[in-house]
């Protein structure tokens, strides 16, 4: 994922170029919630089963599947701990995060 | 076909006329048969539509949110408290620019529960940016629900059909039923210009930050200041096809008038009554029924009303610690386009009758003042 530095704002110069709905205006590219983040979950993948229940709960669409393994996207997760919760064999701990 | 059937089921068979695909309804209290027989058309194959039976108007409005950014013509029905919590969710339907459209009975809020008709519930929701059509007769339910479809989806903005809670939602009438041929030519299958597909991914309703949500608001304006002609030609066009005109406002022998009363709802059809009564005595009396309430009609108005000597207002409503809320509209778009005094008259809060003689009390009361000399004239209250 692109660094926040590295994204360009989309900024529509006009009402008339803008879409009528509230759709795709990009903002999401640029606001890296991860940043708000105090825990973050780690997965230990020795212990996951691959249920997909932690991809599935996450409500910010953070916990990717890549080639059937669980990953978690850190530009975006705040670190609610909900996967970790979930996660039927607890292999999701939520380490705290130092700066 | 003509059918003898009540204000509800005129709803019910609007929605099916226009082959809504996804109709999401709470069944319980204060909910109306209207998405009961939906329900039993989409059970026994007369309507292809999904029923989806939710746990809350708040859910309820969520579901058909979904349904219609999928690309779903969508339509759902509610009433008075059910409307009250709806209300976060009427937001996303027009700030999201989907063509929903709701049928909603004016129920009075409670405490003290009440079954029974005032307009507190709708008018509540006048700033959620929904066009509100409010009703006279069962005919005309049926016919609005088809209309505010077409123009809902010309203009990307959602629509509330409103009707008089027992008065029209429990009252039976005499409802021509159109072809569904006809209709279907009258209101082609919606094409949204936008949707929600994983074909082509796409975020809705994201963080929108100050450099571009102000134009968004700007553009809702814009297309709903283009509804009050296209609700025009619609009609129009409603009115070749099925020979019923649906206009912005019934104006009733207001020519001449030297008082014209301004309603609304089933009382706009007993004004009609008081006005001809009325007119055998000798006064001058003509009735401007507010059809479209949003947008606001403000070149009928203003025409309409200049022509009057004085105008009365009757409100089914009241904005507490002003006046009633047609009456303050209807002053504020008269200001600074014609010297004319407006009275503000409440009535029939709670359903409490408005009756023919309550339009002569309401015209006595005006003939006997030059201005209005208190806020608001009570109509029927026991003071």
């Amino acid at each position: 994922m692109p660094k926040k530095k590295d994204v360009k704002k989309i900024v529509f110069q006009s009402a008339e170029e803008m879409p009528t709905m509230p759709m795709s205006l990009g903002s999401m590219l640029y606001n890296k919630t991860g940043s708000w983040r105090n825990i973050r979950p780690e997965i230990k993948l020795e212990d996951c089963i691959q249920c997909g229940i932690c991809w599935k709960f996450c409500p910010d669409m953070s916990i990717e599947i890549e080639n059937e393994w669980p990953v978690v996207n850190y530009d975006y997760c705040k670190g609610c701990g909900i996967c970790a919760a979930e996660c039927p064999t607890k292999c999701i701990i939520m380490v705290e995060e130092r700066k | 076909m003509k059918k003898v059937i009540m204000g509800n089921h005129a709803l019910s068979y609007g929605a099916m006329l226009s082959r809504s695909q996804v109709i999401a309804a709470y069944p319980i209290t204060p909910q109306t048969q209207v998405v009961e027989l939906l329900s039993e058309m989409c059970a026994d194959g007369t309507l292809n539509a999904k029923f989806i039976k939710v746990e809350s108007e708040h859910s309820a409005m969520a579901a058909c949110i979904g349904a219609s950014i999928a690309g779903a013509r969508t339509f759902t029905a509610t009433s008075s408290q059910g409307l009250a919590l709806m209300h976060e969710m009427l937001h996303w339907a027009s700030g999201g620019r989907l063509p929903v459209v709701m049928g909603n009975i004016n129920r009075s809020m409670a405490p003290g529960w009440s079954i029974w008709t005032d307009q507190n519930d709708s008018l509540s929701e006048r700033d959620t940016g929904w066009m509100q059509y409010y009703c006279a007769s069962n005919q005309e339910v049926l016919d609005t629900v088809i209309q505010a479809f077409k123009v809902s989806e010309k203009l990307a903005i959602p629509s509330m059909v409103v009707l008089d809670a027992f008065a029209l939602s429990h009252t039976y009438e005499v409802v021509d039923i159109p072809v569904q041929a006809k209709v279907d030519a009258y209101l082609p299958p919606f094409k949204p210009p936008f949707r929600l597909t994983p074909d082509d991914p796409h975020a809705f309703g994201g963080l929108t930050g100050p450099e571009h949500y102000f134009e968004l608001r700007y553009k809702l304006q814009k297309d709903m200041e283009k509804a009050p002609a296209l609700i025009e030609e619609t009609g129009r066009e409603y009115e070749k096809m099925f020979g019923r005109y649906l206009g912005l406002v019934d104006a009733y022998r207001c020519e001449d008038a030297e008082i014209t009363l301004v309603t609304s709802g089933t009382a706009g059809y007993t004004a009609h009554v008081a006005v001809d009564e009325m007119r055998k005595s000798g006064l001058k009396v003509g009735n401007l029924r507010m059809k479209v309430f949003r947008p606001f009609p403000f070149d009928k108005i203003r025409d309409i009303l200049k022509k009057a000597k004085k105008v009365a207002v009757v409100d089914r409503n009241i904005s507490y610690g002003y006046h009633g809320i047609f009456a303050q509209e209807v002053k504020a778009a008269l200001l600074g386009h014609a010297r004319v005094p407006v009275f503000s008259f409440i009535a029939g809060l709670g359903g409490r009758d408005i009756t023919p003689a309550s339009f002569r009390e309401v015209v006595d009361y005006t003939v006997a003042r030059p201005e209005p000399d208190e806020e608001i004239a009570w109509i029927g209250v026991k003071k």
